[in-house]
């Protein structure tokens, strides 16, 4: 009775299902550089396979650069050329940032589909699953930041800090950004699906890089809207990268995106690990 | 082999849970799961959809943090030796588990990487497991463009990178056509001719009743009846025969018949010519139809099947199956 019920299709791969079963010894568990890289190439994979994505690294920061350079350059700064050394850094900034929420996306996909179960019952350092998301993350800015920086050399940006002021403005921004995905990964662990996920990250960006000094400089906004630019990590960010490209940076404005970036990765970090490990 | 007199004593259980809870907010979704699994065993917990069995095992398997009860794998306490556990086990989800965007092997490489191959290893252990798998022609097709089939297969193959002690499968054919379940049943005994303890969820008796050494009816977060299939049967019954008649005329008369000789409960259907019995044994079936066939009354059509899930329920809770609508 029992035996009947195999089918004759799978008869022939009986012994090798045997096999496959009685094979394995186990073997000493990945250390967690290794399992970290193995989250990365899981991450280049998808790239590899749902391209797609890398519009948000590619064609966005293009569309957003001449838009905005073409469209406000004339009324905001008198010409178009003047504004895009003023707008590229701030503008720069603004999509990596953006991208950085993309992380959070990622690791609530894992946890709506029960991927994010079976990495858990693994024998591995969890956090690699993340680490390893993060790197290609890096990957990620690096490609906006170099496209932006090609194309804004072709409108005719003259960053006058030479290459090692832009070098330095784009460490100041990889610093930064690394910061920030953990705050779109502990939301990810809290929101229940991508929908709200997306809304509530919106809804911490937007205000972020719009109500800062990435399109216009704060001392033509209204006193209580500039407290506001004046304490924004977006803003202090994007003060550090125009002064860096331009060669006009201060130590003190370093600290403070150092401080900032320490500050968010202090609280964000841990509560995301925390929720990590606990969530139900 | 241990000085512990009580870790002695459990030393041939996979799992041993006592009086399990798990709330959700004021909701009891496992409440009061008493549970012993002989290691090289298939247990098979059966229930309705909303009865707790997926709670139950995501707890068993470290993804839940119990609130009540203990519970120990292979002696290992599920609260305090999370670690321990997680090496010895594995789990299936009732949900897809895999990367959808990535093709067959490159899911199970990555498993096998995490599971400590080197990338050599890992790429000859993804391989084997496809082919056994009958996923040889897969293998390099994205997992989001596998058939339901396919996609068990290939979630229970990343499960197996390295044979669990335990593995835990989660409703593992639940939608599945009978030729993919029967693919999937067959993988299941192979696995634990090979050692493994399986602890399998499913709604279909006749599932359990095919694999499982031990059943738990669970309804409502709690084990309502627990035993070997043939223990359960005996208890609900071992199946339902359905008979119609040449002649609707003749049905009160069979009925009459069949409850005054055989002190059967006879229920009668839709159909005027037809009713239906639950026996305790099939070989009481011969003997109705050869009560009926005695008395002159013919048969046009019968046949004898398992109970269904509903006919468990309906036997041991006295109510139909409800669906939990939390
Ligand atoms: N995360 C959760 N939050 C609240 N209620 C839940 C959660 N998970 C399951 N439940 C509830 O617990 C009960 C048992 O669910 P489950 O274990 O999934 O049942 P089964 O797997 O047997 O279908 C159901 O009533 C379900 O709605
Ligand atoms: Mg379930």
């Amino acid at each position: 009775m029992t035996n009947t019920n195999k089918t004759n299709v799978q008869s022939g791969t009986d012994k090798q299902l045997r096999e496959a079963i009685a094979s394995t010894d186990r073997p000493a568990k990945p250390n967690p550089l290794s399992s970290s890289l193995t989250f990365a190439s899981r991450a280049l994979l998808r790239i590899k396979h749902v391209p797609e994505q890398l519009f948000d690294v590619t064609v966005f920061p293009v569309i957003f650069l001449l838009m905005f350079t073409y469209l406000f350059g004339g009324a905001i700064a008198g010409s178009t050329s003047e504004y895009l050394q003023f707008l590229l850094p701030g503008i720069l900034v603004m999509t990596v940032s953006q991208i950085t929420m993309y992380t959070g996306v990622d690791l609530n996909n894992d946890i709506t589909k029960g991927v994010f179960d079976r990495f858990r019952t693994l024998p591995i350092w969890l956090p690699s699953a993340l680490v390893g998301a993060l790197l290609v993350d890096t990957v990620r800015y690096t490609m906006a930041a170099t496209i932006m920086m090609v194309l804004g050399l072709i409108l005719g940006f003259r960053p006058e800090g030479g290459l090692a002021g832009v070098l330095g403005a784009l460490i100041l921004l990889l610093i930064f950004s690394f910061s920030l995905s953990w705050v779109w990964t502990t939301l990810g662990l809290i929101m229940r699906s991508e929908k709200s996920l997306m809304m509530a990250s919106m809804m911490v960006i937007f205000p972020l890089t719009f109500v800062s000094n990435v399109f216009v400089d704060p001392e033509t906004l209204p006193s209580w809207l500039q407290g506001f630019v004046d304490i924004n990590p977006i803003s202090l960010l994007v003060t550090g990268v125009r002064g860096s490209m331009h060669g006009a940076v201060t130590w003190e404005q370093v600290g403070w995106i150092l401080l900032a970036s320490a500050i968010i990765t202090a609280i964000f970090a841990p509560l995301t690990m925390y929720m990590y490990r606990n969530k139900k | 082999m241990n000085d512990n007199a009580s870790k002695q004593s459990t030393s041939n259980l996979a799992v041993e849970a006592k009086g399990l809870v798990k709330l959700f907010g004021e909701h009891r979704a496992v409440d009061g799961v008493d549970l012993s699994i002989q290691k090289g065993t298939v247990y098979g917990f059966l229930g309705p959809n909303g009865a707790g069995k997926t709670t139950t095992i995501r707890m068993l398997s470290t993804l839940l943090p119990i609130d009540g009860g203990t519970a120990t794998i292979f002696g290992h306490d599920l609260a305090t030796e999370k670690k321990a556990v997680r090496s010895r086990i594995s789990v299936t989800g009732q949900n897809a588990s895999l990367d959808e965007d990535l093709t067959g092997i490159e899911n199970l490489v990555m498993m096998a990487r995490l599971m400590g191959y080197s990338r050599k290893q890992a790429k000859a252990r993804a391989k084997e497991l496809l082919s056994a798998f009958g996923l040889e022609e897969a293998k390099k097709r994205q997992l989001k463009k596998y058939s339901g089939g396919m996609r068990r297969r290939i979630d229970i193959a990343a499960s197996i990178v390295v044979t669990p002690d335990l593995l835990f499968l989660d409703e593992p054919t639940t939608g599945l056509d009978p030729r993919s379940r029967s693919q999937v049943w067959n993988i299941v005994r192979t696995l634990v001719s090979e050692g493994t303890t399986v602890l399998l969820t499913t709604q279909y008796l006749d599932e359990a009743d095919q694999l499982a050494d031990r059943i738990g009816v669970i309804h409502q977060g709690r084990i309502i009846a627990e035993g070997t299939s043939a223990e359960l049967k005996a208890s609900v019954g071992s199946g339902t025969l359905h008979v119609r008649l040449v002649e609707s005329n003749n049905r009160q008369r069979a009925i009459e018949l069949l409850e005054t000789k055989l002190k059967a409960s006879v229920q009668r259907a839709s159909d005027p010519a037809g009713f239906s019995t639950q026996l305790t044994d099939p070989g009481l079936a011969a003997e109705t139809l050869g009560e009926l066939a005695q008395a002159n009354i013919s048969v046009s059509d019968f046949s004898f099947g398992q109970p269904s899930l509903d006919e468990v329920f309906l036997t041991i809770t006295g109510q139909p199956v409800e669906e939990e609508t939390r």
